[in-house]
């Protein structure tokens, strides 16, 4: 029969948010249950309630940057109990024996499941944050740090883990480098801040002039290019040890490529539907790399936010109340943001008769 | 320009224009240097980009044009400050003769990737001379590119591997391919390079499937060469049975084609290299690299220790390339032949015995 939750789901393509009660499991002997306090606003939230992926099935709660307060755990659980501050992220489940899931990289597992939108092992929809209370695996479930804001915490756990795994793994993190970052959004933004934990050399790389006061005087970016600007592409060309691109538009590869130092890597986390051209020249006479990533896996996660904790970073939010949700969408697909709404979950998602 | 006298006088064959018909052509040399190895050229092979630059595919070919830059002769003359080679050592000279020599990339051995990278013909160097390839009777190059031909290793056969050779080994090592036996390589396309690459991924352990457009190759791939398996492209049921099996892809084809099926059949955390060089840019589909932390990477040659090292190495495992010996007169047939890729698997121009002074 399972739990009473409420929240907010889109019934169909329209992407309209409305108010939806529905049930969630009851605890079970491996899970966490948690009051949702917070949670952010990713654009592929965007992008499932209005099924351009092709993927969705309605209806549709979304949410996966969720954070909030423990209130039951199940007689197996051993490393949280209740009033412990946490937080789910884009996974709520991994067949747990695959390559990718002994390596601790259940992001990348085939059977993987998302927090929203996926058939869970007992056949149920899974549902997102975007509601009052949450139930989850307790090896999905990432411990929040005491010092971080939880409101502005919350989108580390797309956003943040999103920039930080590829910046690992592909060896970006050694102090002195320099790294690009194309795109100024929740992404990128977030990309910034923990490359300057890292210490990294950093350049915000955007279509206009417009956010270079904010990423130098604000975000602590070291430099700002402009990406059409042929003087300024020219001016940085072959400087950049690595490049973050959080850009799901379409849009040029050969100027970025230009940056990169030979050997140089372009991590691509934004994911544009249709496929780019690919100038193979860059690649072959500079041994240059694309590559992809997405999101991270849960230990991986668990890292990020404690460094987060250490080094005190969090995403710069917009915290908007429940009934607003439509209208942040709107402002959402037109990047207007800086640079992630977060739900008032706990103080503005109240269940309707 | 360098002194014309009868010492320096050279012949070979050139492209005029971008109809790349080759013809005979008189030339010279430079002098013999302090530092320079002068070779009687005995064979060069025929690669796709000779072809590529003689009729200006990529837009960049200066002419007249020498093409050759798999050239494995005798030297006939060391300049004084030359130490690696004497008189009568069998030598080669591949795709690169000149570089700064104080670049990052220089500095560790990786001369190919020199912004001042002097390539062996269609370039110029320094001191302004316009440089002409191997499809001619001698060369004469700085001792620090030329390289030594290992005893064993077939003047003929071999002299392939100073492009073809280093082009698949060089990326093998450095992306990983040949850190663990066992591990799964796809070849995609089965000419020049791929023929090489299925040798060489077999000498290091790996299995090999090889990727081609149709059955043709087939049984050579796998009886002759040793491939583990052949997949045909355009057998979809196939394709789809061996998505996600392959640790890695070296992608030889140069003419336009999808990277979306080669993506498929990576597994997660796989790598593609790319080594064709296309006239237009390929379309990279993004969702497979984000889906799968796949990447696409490049590669160019090799540099010149690495260059020596996968020739000792071919040597130890009787790696050579399968060639059909032509003579220079026959060039311009074999060029034809070479663009509907009727050979198996390079024209190797017997030049020493086929090139003469008119």
């Amino acid at each position: 029969m399972g739990k009473e939750a409420f929240g907010l789901a889109a019934k169909n393509n329209s992407g309209v948010l409305s108010p939806f009660h529905f049930s969630r499991r009851e605890t079970g002997e491996k899970d966490v249950r948690f009051k949702v306090l917070f949670c952010g606003i990713c654009h592929s939230d965007l992008h499932m309630i209005k099924n351009e992926w092709g993927i969705s099935t309605y209806p549709l709660v979304p949410g996966h940057e969720i954070v909030g307060v423990v209130t039951e755990v199940g007689s197996k659980v051993t490393r949280f109990k209740t009033g412990d501050k946490v937080g789910v992220g884009c996974l709520v489940g991994s067949c747990g024996s695959c390559d990718s899931c002994t390596e601790g990289l259940e992001n990348y597992c085939p059977k993987s499941i998302q927090t929203y939108g996926f058939k869970y092992y007992d056949d149920t929809i899974t549902y997102g944050g975007y509601s009052d209370n949450m139930v989850c695996d307790e090896g999905f479930i990432i411990r929040m740090p005491d010092n971080l804001p939880l409101d502005a915490a919350a989108p580390l756990l797309c956003a943040g883990i999103t920039v930080y795994s590829p910046l690992k793994y592909h060896g970006l993190d050694k102090p002195g480098m320099h790294i690009g970052v194309v795109g100024l959004g929740g992404l990128g933004h977030v990309a910034v801040k923990f490359a300057k934990a890292m210490s990294l050399k950093v350049t915000v790389i955007s279509t206009s002039d417009s956010k270079r006061d904010e990423a130098i005087n604000r975000l602590g970016a070291d430099a700002f290019v402009v990406s059409r600007d042929q003087k300024q592409i020219k001016d940085a060309m072959r400087t950049l040890d690595g490049i973050i691109n959080t850009v799901s538009a379409t849009h040029s590869l050969l100027p970025l490529l230009g940056l990169l130092k030979p050997k140089g890597k372009l991590v691509m986390v934004g994911a544009p539907e249709k496929p780019l051209e690919l100038p193979v020249m860059p690649l072959i006479f500079e041994r240059k790399m694309v590559m992809g990533s997405m999101i991270g896996g849960i230990k991986e996660t668990q890292e990020m936010v404690d460094m987060a904790g250490k080094h005190n970073i969090t995403a710069d939010i917009e915290l908007i109340s429940a009934d607003y949700v439509n209208t942040a969408m709107e402002r959402l697909e037109k990047a207007d943001v800086r640079y992630r709404f977060v739900i008032d979950v706990a103080n503005t998602l109240k269940p309707t008769p | 320009m360098a002194k014309s006298s009868d010492q320096n006088k050279a012949f070979g064959w050139a492209a005029n224009d971008k109809s790349g018909v080759l013809s005979p052509f008189h030339f010279s040399r430079r002098e013999n240097g302090d530092d320079d190895v002068t070779v009687k050229i005995l064979f060069c092979g025929v690669c796709h980009s000779d072809l590529h630059t003689i009729k200006n595919d990529w837009g960049f070919s200066h002419y007249p044009i020498i093409p050759g830059h798999e050239i494995v002769g005798i030297a006939t003359k060391v300049g004084k400050n030359v130490t690696k080679f004497k008189e009568g050592d069998r030598v080669g000279v591949g795709v690169i003769i000149g570089s700064c020599q104080s670049c990052e990339s220089c500095n560790q051995d990786l001369e190919n990737y020199c912004p001042q990278l002097v390539y062996t013909y269609n370039s110029r160097s320094s001191d302004g001379t316009r440089n002409q390839g191997g499809y001619s009777d001698k060369i004469v190059v700085d001792q620090r590119f030329v390289l030594s031909f290992p005893d064993g290793l077939p003047s003929d056969s071999g002299a392939p591997l100073l492009c073809a050779g280093i082009t698949v080994y060089s990326p093998m090592k450095y992306y990983g391919m040949t850190e663990e036996k066992g591990k799964h390589l796809g070849v995609s396309g089965l000419g020049g390079l791929g023929h090489i690459a299925v040798k060489i991924g077999k000498a290091f352990g790996l299995k090999v499937t090889v990727i081609s457009r149709s059955s043709d190759k087939e049984s050579e791939a796998i009886d002759r060469l040793g491939a583990d398996s052949f997949l045909v492209t355009t057998d979809s049921q196939k394709m789809k049975d061996s998505f996600g099996t392959m640790d890695f892809v070296l992608d030889t084809v140069s003419a336009e084609h999808s990277l979306l099926p080669l993506f498929s059949l990576l597994k997660v955390n796989g790598k593609l290299v790319a080594l064709g060089l296309p006239e237009k840019p390929l379309e990279l589909p993004i969702f497979p690299l984000v889906l799968g932390r796949k990447m696409v990477g490049g590669s160019q040659i090799g540099g010149m220790k690495e260059t020596q090292e996968m020739l000792d190495f071919c040597a130890k495992h009787n790696i050579v390339a399968d060639i059909e010996l032509i003579k220079m007169s026959d060039i311009n047939s074999a060029m034809d032949r070479l663009a509907k890729s009727d050979v198996r698997y390079r024209f190797v121009i017997d030049v020493a015995n086929s090139i003469n002074s008119a």
